[in-house]
């Protein structure tokens, strides 16, 4: 099967949404001629025009607010936030409004929108343009995440979300865009809320998503050249949560590795790690691991950033210390 | 007068008196503790609603703020389920799941209240957007308060609806108080309205206490924004005759000034040109105020006779 980049399976997602839904559109910043900040609407301008391509002012709270009153009046808005840090400036928009507004207004009104928006930057791109900002947006009720490692889950997750009659938070990650997976050609779904067992094993669990899947699965090759066997969860899914994959492979391997970007503290990892704790505490055979980054802002310069971003080697080394 | 003109005054008379009665209600049964939550009344503005709303269809779309039960009586809501919902309860517009700041009805155009100063005039100018994307003949109103107006928001709103040319009509509500502020000490100018140069879109001013200037003004500012001449932004001058909610002991302002104000009371205002000109009979105009009355006693049993929500209600409609 020919493969695509995240980005251009991504770019076709959003294409084949548009030719099938004339209420499909797109909005913001850059996103016409531009391509947007990572490429990701790149020739939809030219396809489909300026009325359905729209670039926006840099205005995030206005952003997300045309994408509630569209979509609250028949549209299905697709609309980008160039970078999470930036929908610390729209919160109001995101988590007073979009989220509650199907629940406080009785079922009144339903929000067929989305939000996509890219984490983790682009390497080098210091504390305001490089975050892991999940767990915010897993704190609302009414709000589905999705955060797809591979190009496969991106085009078919993207598909299921603009589909989806509920706002979500559609989470791409800066770092991964560039890389290549199989994509059918066809327009797929694939269900919101379901993991993926990404590599079967039998001697430790490790739940991730994202770039860290990435690691994860490396790590996992590393570890199997020791004779350590290890599954590798990728979640893809971060609201609902498919918290049975999890248990079941816990159940199995005894051990627990949560890896993603996001600082450790308070992190979603905590949440994974007390659901396992509430459910599947006696399975444990050792205690639970979660990597991911120190308690502080993202630094600069490439000597401090390597230091803080997770990577496959903290994998490696936190499944030794498991397997002792 | 010919009788459709007075049967369009008498309409617009009967909404204020709708909406004072069910304010002055709320004031009521505040104060004797039967509703749960606290209200925002709209007491002292309700020529805004009615004026805007007259000129209004029942497909045009309205965003409305904490301060809203008026927008909704006005753009056509049900009183009963109004004041059920006010109870919290399951007949309530919301299921008594959003209560006074969260009333909502697509069916008459009403996108939602809201209970973030500011938070409905980005979402307006996605309704707007909506409209010109549907090729539809509505237009957006986005009600709003001086308070409001000073949110990043409204510059973000104002400024995208106007690059794009959304027929959005941003009323401000400038009834002088963002809650216990005046505004004088929370902004720079004096007119609201001077801030349309801003987005280069025309910025109206009428007297938000007389009805027929509200009705004539906003007429004029909905033509234009369906013109593709909008948005447009329309101040109505006004006071806030309540505290900012009730149980406001009002300590930041004169009993002088509120005195003042109640001079120019909107349905004073009204009787008094009404029967000057001739207009009505006193006691039409009472028979008006006292159908009002009742109407707002038959609510206030129906939410009264009204069960509250059952308890799986929590879980519903979290998500579609």
């Amino acid at each position: 099967m020919r493969t695509l980049s995240y980005c251009d399976a991504i770019n076709e997602a959003l294409r084949q949404e548009m030719e099938r839904d004339a209420n499909v559109f797109l909005a913001g910043e850059d996103i016409g001629v531009w391509g947007g900040c990572f490429y990701a609407t790149h020739d939809l301008h030219a396809q489909f025009g300026a009325g359905r391509v729209v670039d926006t002012p840099i205005t995030e709270s206005a952003i997300v607010g045309l994408a509630i009153g569209s979509a609250a009046t028949g549209l299905r808005p697709v609309v980008e936030l160039m970078l999470v840090d930036f929908a610390l400036v729209c919160f109001d928009q995101i988590a007073n409004q979009a989220a509650k507004m199907h629940y406080m207004f009785g079922g009144k009104i339903r929000l067929p929108m989305v939000i996509r928006t890219a984490c983790g930057g682009e390497g080098n791109a210091a504390a305001q343009h490089s975050q892991n900002l999940e767990n915010l947006f897993t704190q609302f009720p009414g709000l589905i995440v999705l955060a797809p490692s591979t190009a496969t889950d991106a085009k078919g997750l993207l598909i299921s979300a603009i589909r989806d009659d509920n706002p979500v938070i559609f989470l791409e990650h800066g770092q991964i865009y560039g890389m290549e997976s199989e994509v059918p050609d066809e327009a797929y779904a694939i269900p919101i809320g379901k993991a993926r067992v990404a590599r079967e094993g039998n001697d430790l669990s490790i739940v991730t998503y994202h770039r860290m899947y990435h690691e994860s699965m490396e790590a996992a090759a590393i570890l199997q050249e020791e004779g350590i066997d290890a599954e590798v969860i990728d979640l893809r899914s971060l609201y609902p949560l498919d918290i049975d994959a999890i248990i079941g492979s816990v159940e199995k391997t005894g051990k627990l590795i949560v890896a993603h970007d996001a600082i450790v503290n308070s992190g979603f990892g905590a949440e994974i790690a007390a659901c396992v704790a509430e459910r599947a505490l006696y399975s444990l055979e050792a205690p639970i691991r979660r990597i991911g980054a120190p308690f502080t802002p993202i630094p600069f310069t490439p000597a401090l950033e390597k230091i803080y971003l997770p990577n496959r080697n903290r994998i490696v080394e936190a499944a030794h210390e498991l397997m002792k | 007068m010919l009788e459709p003109q007075k049967k369009e005054l008498k309409s617009l008379f009967e909404t204020m008196c709708v909406i004072r009665c069910f304010e002055e209600k709320g004031v009521e049964l505040t104060a004797k503790g039967k509703l749960p939550g606290f209200l925002h009344l709209y007491i002292g503005e309700e020529a805004i609603a009615a004026g805007v709303c007259s000129n209004l269809r029942r497909s045009d779309l309205i965003t409305s703020t904490h301060r809203g039960h008026g927008h909704l009586i006005a753009k056509g809501g049900d009183v009963d389920r109004m004041m059920a919902e006010l109870y919290g309860k399951a007949t309530g517009y919301c299921g008594g799941k959003g209560g006074s700041m969260h009333i909502c009805d697509l069916d008459c155009g009403i996108v939602g209240a809201n209970g973030i100063v500011g938070g409905g005039i980005p979402i307006a100018a996605g309704v707007g957007f909506s409209i010109k994307y549907r090729k539809s003949d509505q237009v957006a109103v986005c009600f709003f308060g001086d308070g409001a107006s000073n949110q990043g928001g409204f510059h973000e709103s104002l400024n995208m609806a106007s690059i794009w040319n959304l027929p959005i009509v941003y009323v401000c509500e400038n009834n002088q108080y963002g809650i216990s502020l005046h505004c004088s000490k929370h902004q720079n100018v004096e007119n609201i309205a001077d801030r349309a140069k801003a987005y280069n879109i025309p910025g109206m001013i009428c007297d938000g206490n007389d009805v027929l200037d509200v009705k004539e003004k906003s007429s004029e500012a909905i033509a234009l924004a369906k013109n593709g001449q909008g948005p447009v932004l329309l101040e109505c001058k006004t006071y806030r005759i309540r505290g900012h909610a009730e149980g406001d002991g009002c300590n930041y302002r004169s009993e002088r000034e509120v005195e003042e104000w109640l001079a120019k009371d909107p349905l004073k205002n009204f009787r008094r040109q009404a029967l000057s000109k001739a207009w009505f009979a006193e006691e039409e105009l009472d028979a008006v105020w006292d159908a009002c009355v009742a109407k707002i006693e038959n609510a206030v049993q129906f939410a009264i006779g009204s069960s509250y929500p059952k308890p799986e209600a929590l879980f519903e409609n979290v998500y579609v």
